[in-house]
C-alpha cells in the first residue's frame, strides 16, 4: 500500500518526501477537524449535568 | 511499512529456488518497487495505520483538541464583549441624554443598580459570556441556553439550565459546562477560592458573583438547581449561581458543584467591574 504510493509519485526523492509530509499534514488536519470532533460526540463518556 | 510487505514474496522465491522460474524471481527482487502488493502486507499497513490514528486520537482528545477549541471559544467570547461594547458606545454616541456633567453627579455604585434581568435564552441562544479570573486574565467562555451537549456544551461552551434564574435575578442562576474535553470550560473549577469573582457578561452589563463553596453530589441532585440551591421548595430568598460539572475528571459517576452568591450589577454605563479588571490577588 504505501510501497504502492512511494511507487506512483512522482519526481525525485527529495520532492516525494516533501509532497508526503504535505499529504500527512492534509489528513491530520482533516482528522483534528472533522473526524475526531464527530467520533468524540459519539465516545467521550463525560455527563456534567445533574438531572 | 515495506518491511512489512516484504516477507511473503522472498518467501515465495525461496521456495522457488530450484524451479525453472528461480531467474525471474531474482530479478523480481532486484526492482521490489514493482512487485504486487500481497494481502497480508496491505492488511498489515492498514492495522498499523489504525493503531497510529487511534494513539493520535487519544493525544487530540486530552490535549490538542482542547487547546484549539478552547482557543476557538476564549476568542468568540471576546469578540462578543468587544461586539456589546461597540453597540453600547454606538448607541450612547448617539442618543443625546448622557453628557459629561450629568454623568457626573448621580455616579451609579454597584449596590445601588437594579440589575437587568434578561428573558429565558432559546436552545442554543448564547446571551452571555462568563469571566473568572481565577482561571486566568484572559478566560471567557460564552453562556446560551440548554444543557443538551449536541446543541450547547459540546458546540457552544457554558450551558444554562432552562428554568433556572437568569443572571441578577432572585433565585439560581444554575449553568453546566465540560471539566474536560471539548475546550473544558470548568476543568479549574476544584481551584476556586472562597470569595473568588465569577462574572457574567451580557450586552447591558456585568453581574458580579463571589464563589462560596464546593460540593460533590449524585448525578441525580437536581436540588441544586433549586431556587435556594439545595433547599427544595423553599422560596427564593436570594441570588446564586450554581456551576455543575463532571467529578471525577473523565467520568460520569459524580458531579461536582460550585455555588456563589450574587454580589453587584454592573451597568454598561460604569465600565468593567473592579472584580474583573483587578484580577485574582491571592
Amino acid at each position: 500500500m504505501y510501497a504502492g504510493l512511494w511507487r506512483i509519485l512522482p519526481g525525485p526523492v527529495w520532492l516525494r518526501i516533501i509532497i508526503l509530509i504535505l499529504l500527512l499534514a492534509a489528513v491530520v488536519y482533516a482528522l483534528f477537524s472533522w473526524v475526531f470532533p464527530w467520533v468524540s460526540h459519539i465516545v467521550d463518556p463525560t455527563e456534567v449535568t445533574v438531572e | 511499512m515495506d518491511d512489512a510487505a516484504n516477507p511473503t514474496p522472498e518467501g515465495e522465491a525461496s521456495s522457488a529456488a530450484d524451479a525453472p522460474l528461480g531467474k525471474r524471481d531474482r530479478s523480481t527482487r532486484a526492482t521490489p518497487a514493482h512487485r504486487r502488493p500481497s494481502v497480508i502486507g496491505v492488511l498489515g499497513e492498514v492495522l498499523l495505520t489504525l493503531g497510529v490514528v487511534t494513539l493520535l486520537y487519544v493525544v487530540w482528545q486530552l490535549w490538542i483538541g482542547d487547546i484549539i477549541y478552547g482557543a476557538q471559544r476564549t476568542a468568540d467570547a471576546h469578540s462578543l464583549s468587544e461586539e456589546w461594547q461597540q453597540d453600547y458606545e454606538a448607541s450612547a454616541a448617539a442618543s443625546p441624554t448622557p453628557s459629561p456633567t450629568a454623568s457626573d453627579s448621580p455616579e451609579p455604585t454597584p449596590a445601588a443598580v437594579e440589575p437587568v434581568i434578561l428573558p429565558q435564552p432559546a436552545d442554543a441562544q448564547i446571551f452571555g459570556t462568563m469571566h473568572i479570573p481565577r482561571f486566568g486574565a484572559d478566560y471567557a467562555f460564552p453562556v446560551a441556553g440548554g444543557v443538551t451537549r449536541e446543541h450547547t456544551l459540546d458546540d457552544i461552551g457554558i450551558g444554562h439550565y432552562p428554568g433556572t434564574q437568569m443572571p441578577g435575578e432572585v433565585g439560581n442562576f444554575a449553568v453546566a459546562a465540560h471539566r474536560t474535553t471539548f475546550g473544558k470550560p470548568f476543568n479549574q473549577i476544584a481551584s476556586l477560592h472562597v470569595g473568588d469573582a465569577i462574572v457574567i457578561e451580557t450586552a447591558d452589563g456585568w453581574y458580579t458573583y463571589r464563589f462560596r463553596t464546593l460540593e460533590y453530589v449524585h448525578p441525580n441532585a437536581v436540588d441544586v438547581l433549586a431556587p435556594v440551591p439545595q433547599e427544595a421548595g423553599v422560596a427564593a430568598d436570594g441570588r446564586y449561581l450554581t456551576m455543575t460539572s463532571c467529578s471525577p475528571m473523565f467520568s460520569k459517576a459524580e458531579r461536582i458543584i460550585a455555588f456563589s452568591v450574587f454580589e453587584a450589577y454592573t451597568p454598561r454605563a460604569a465600565g468593567a467591574p473592579l472584580a474583573l479588571t483587578q484580577g485574582v490577588t491571592s
